[in-house]
């Protein structure tokens, strides 16, 4: 975008947005040198909450970090307990029962469902919009009370083991994902779409804003629903098929538009697929064990570089482990989606307008902690 | 062609690929250490995708990386991860960056160069992928390695007056 | 004893109620109607149905500090949380309720109430600038911007008006519309005015949406871009008497709506018009501000200003225009 006024340089001043500011949700803040309301510069400053979780990997057992995996990205927490055990499990070949892997990808779908659900309603209330927040909260809390009564936990889910899942999902889970499926099906085009989507302020508000094209998503490494919004036809779950994802029949929503309206579509078309690989892994389930024999108590996974990447609600995330035959991870680089997708935001926002680049750091869906790490 | 082919291609140009010249496993704490093993000079061979989620192993010298950044720029692939990694054995740290691809289906190039611990020192390939800024400045926030021509390598994720590399294995909090 | 003293002092202590209830009570009718939209409940506690929550909110804000930030002007910081509230309890005073409830018949009373509305913005500007805060500084310089642009067309419909019914006095206006809503200015049949007042009434209800800085135009506020705009700093009773300022703001658009467009106090169906018939209706285009703060989403601030430059001020001008012609023609 470029300005449409001559910009006088010395005429700037900076403002500081966050790390306290209602649009960052959560402790990010940008410096952003202005003129006027015209963006001149635009400065992501990270690590308010930076824990170190790297370090932690080090220091713990394999096991002992599988907790911390869901303290960093708090709305797609599952995505990444999945992310890790699958590293670990490639890294010492542990073989997982289908049965597990079916009930991972269930709940996985779900938590990206309830992850969209709170994008979207934190994306709208970005734009001032704050009735959507408390619908999207209604059907995200069905989704957490399902979760909940299979995991245990609400938000920071320790689901997974290496070889299987912790709890077996019973009929009342079963019925009660169905019964959601048809409530969010029969809610979705009223009270998201007609209210929403079609809004012709909504509309205005973020069709042509925040435009990334295809170049600056490869040469910045964005993924998921941005690379997406992006023509992009990258999705890990299609790309490197890990888990049982091959066996379900999905489609990657995709569009070429490169705005901010392109990757909220392509976010609530994800809503949908996702209902459609819940229904196909509900109908498939197999029986059988939910965790393998003979995991060894003490994981030792062989020697070498292993690199895992899983989809979560905000791109691809990879795990890279280095083993060196002991007991600890001789090193756990976390390669975390929105770290990449946030790099290209001073870029993006150069020359735009202060709202129009709030809107636009909402259509990327940050979650701090898992920037932060 | 496929991408894969192509990608061997390019990097070929400036890595000669080989079977045999890269230690395939670091060596470990477990492991026995024979210092004269550990092979400095560059290689690249074909890793099973299934086993260790790549498909291609390039280790390179700190001078080659540009020259890889750009074959692999050429090739249409997408950085996705730079990280560090401390030997502090054999007295060294290295750098693992991690490229991908779009379109095709497992394609991931791990390019791994290792440099002294005393002067870590690799030149910056943000020029070449924008989105290696960050992922610079964060190994050199954790491990301290000096990406030279970086356009401003300060702190990312500690605090800017941190003065310790937290991830190096002797660090202690 | 003579009448004329106690008139000024009756009608002074009845404003003062009126503006002090719907001040706190607009609040609790807000969030209650928020609740319905959002399908809760809404203030619960305090009270049979909440009822109670202004006055704990007012305790609340009362027992506060008021911090001045040290970079702030001491006092323009002051003076702007007063200067939001005087002129709408100001502006009540030439509102005709009904025929006879009237504190103040005055000739020129639209004008008036217009050059009086204007300070309103001076408060926000006042006290976006003396605070000394970046974004309260956009905030302001956000606020004269938009209300410049919407104070235009929304004089040019009121010129309609006025050409209409021949005075500037409200009193007169709402007298010309008596006699069912056939005679409202919005329906208007004589001389076929109800062909484009209705233009004219969506364009004053829209601009007296941007001028009380409501959503989907609270540019000014825009807590998600400006924090609170104009007022971030504000704490205690500064922060109360603007949020009370905004709602009076809006009852004297309401009112002012409904003396233009909707004939005042006169029933739509031409029979015992009366006070009860204006306040039915000034409710009912509150409760439409309500609605349409939490349905839509906040717009931007240059396509606020694109609509009133580019749309509405054009159309209000052709409004003029047609009104000229059907009272020259017809």
């Amino acid at each position: 975008m470029t300005l449409p006024v001559h910009l006088r340089h010395d005429e700037t001043f900076v403002l500081n947005l966050g790390p306290q500011h209602p649009a960052t949700h959560g402790v990010l803040r940008v410096k952003l040198t202005m003129d006027g309301e015209y963006i001149v510069k635009a400065e992501p400053v990270l690590g308010y909450i930076h824990r170190m979780h790297e370090k932690l990997a080090e220091a713990g057992t394999y096991p002992q970090f599988m907790p911390n995996t869901a303290r960093m990205d708090y709305l797609h927490a599952l995505a990444f307990n999945h992310g890790y055990a699958l590293a670990v499990e490639k890294a010492a070949g542990i073989e997982v029962p289908e049965r597990a892997e079916y009930i991972r990808v269930i709940t996985v779908e779900l938590n990206r469902i309830a992850s969209h659900l709170l994008w979207w309603a934190a994306f709208l209330l970005d734009l001032g919009g704050f009735t959507p927040l408390l619908y999207a909260f209604d059907d995200r809390e069905q989704i957490i009370d399902l979760l909940e009564r299979v995991t245990g936990s609400r938000l920071t889910y320790c689901y997974m083991r290496f070889g299987g899942v912790y709890n077996d999902i019973d009929d009342e889970f079963i019925t009660g994902t169905r019964d959601f499926i048809t409530r969010l099906r029969s809610r979705m085009p009223r009270m998201y779409h007609d209210l929403v989507t079609h809004n012709i302020i909504l509309i205005k508000r973020i069709k042509d804003i925040g435009f990334i094209s295809e170049e600056q998503c490869r040469r910045y490494g964005a993924t998921g629903p941005v690379a997406r919004g992006s023509g992009i036809n990258y999705d890990v779950r299609k790309n490197e098929p890990y888990s049982v994802y091959q066996e379900f029949d999905f489609d990657v929503p995709v569009y070429s538009e490169c705005d901010s309206m392109a990757r909220y579509m392509v976010r609530m078309d994800e809503i949908e697929q996702s209902l459609r690989i819940i229904e196909q892994a509900l109908d498939k389930l197999p029986d059988g064990p939910v965790m393998a024999k003979k995991v060894p108590k003490i994981l030792k996974p062989g020697l070498g570089y292993h690199y895992s990447a899983v989809e979560t609600a905000r791109g691809s995330l990879g795990h890279m482990l280095v083993c060196n035959g002991d007991k600890n991870p001789y090193k756990l680089k976390l390669r975390s989606p929105t770290f990449s997708n946030l790099s290209l935001y001073g870029e993006v926002a150069e020359g735009m307008l202060l709202a129009d680049a709030l809107a636009f750091m909402g259509s990327l869906d940050l979650v701090i902690p898992e920037i932060d790490r | 062609m496929s991408v894969i082919e192509s990608v061997k291609a390019a990097i070929e140009k400036v890595v000669p690929f080989s079977e045999t010249v890269i230690p395939a496993d670091p060596a470990g704490e477990g492991e026995e250490q024979q210092p004269d093993q550990v092979v400095h000079s560059a290689g690249a061979k074909e890793v099973d995708f299934a086993k260790t989620g790549c498909s291609l192993d390039v280790l390179c010298t700190a001078e080659q990386i540009l020259d890889v950044a750009h074959a692999l720029d050429g090739e249409q692939l997408f950085i996705e991860s730079i990280a560090g990694v401390d030997w502090p054995k054999e007295d060294q740290i290295e750098v693992v960056y991690t490229f991908s691809h779009f379109q095709d289906s497992d394609v991931r190039v791990m390019v791994r160069l290792r440099v002294p611990r005393s002067e870590p020192k690799v030149p910056t390939i943000s020029k070449v992928f924008s989105g290696a800024d960050w992922h610079e400045r964060e190994t050199y926030d954790f491990y301290g390695v000096e990406f030279t021509d970086h356009p401003n390598l300060i702190r990312i994720l500690l605090p800017e007056d941190a003065d310790f590399y937290p991830l190096r294995k002797d660090y202690m909090p | 004893m003579d009448t004329s003293i106690w008139r000024p002092i009756l009608y002074l202590i009845g404003i003062m109620v009126f503006a002090g209830l719907n001040a706190a009570y607009l609040g609790w009718c807000e969030r209650k109607g928020a609740g319905r939209i959002q399908r809760r409940t809404g203030p619960m506690e305090a009270g049979y149905e909440g009822l109670l929550q202004p006055l704990a909110d007012g305790i609340k804000l009362l027992t506060k500090q008021l911090l001045v930030p040290s970079g702030a002007d001491g006092i323009l910081f002051r003076v702007a949380p007063v200067l939001a509230m005087i002129p709408a309890i100001t502006s009540l005073v030439v509102i005709p309720f009904s025929e006879n409830i009237q504190a103040r018949a005055m000739e020129l009373s639209v004008l008036l109430l217009f050059a009086i509305a204007s300070i309103a913005m001076m408060a926000v500007l006042l006290g976006g600038w003396a605070s000394g805060n970046k974004y309260s500084v956009i905030s302001a310089a956000r606020a004269v911007s938009q209300n410049l642009a919407y104070e235009i067309p929304m004089l040019l419909t009121v010129i309609c008006i006025v050409m209409i019914s021949g005075s500037m006095n409200l009193r007169d206006i709402a007298m010309d519309q008596q006699g069912g809503f056939w005679h409202w200015n919005i329906f208007r049949l004589d001389n076929f005015h109800f062909l484009y007042m209705w233009v004219a009434f969506i364009i004053f209800f829209i601009c007296s949406i941007a001028e009380t800085n409501r959503a989907p135009f609270d540019m000014a506020e825009a807590e998600s871009e400006l924090v609170a705009g104009f007022m971030t700093e504000y704490s205690s009773m500064g922060f109360g008497l603007f949020m009370m300022g905004e709602y009076l703001n809006i009852v004297v658009g309401a009112c002012l709506t409904t003396t233009l467009f909707l004939g005042g106090w006169d029933c739509p169906f031409g029979m015992f018009p009366g006070v009860w018939w204006f306040i039915i209706k000034i409710y009912i285009l509150i409760f439409t501000f309500i609605w349409i703060r939490w349905t839509y989403p906040r717009t931007q601030i240059y396509k606020l200003l694109n609509l009133s430059w580019k749309i509405l001020i054009p159309f209000s001008l052709v409004n003029v225009l047609l009104t000229a012609f059907f009272i020259k023609v017809f």
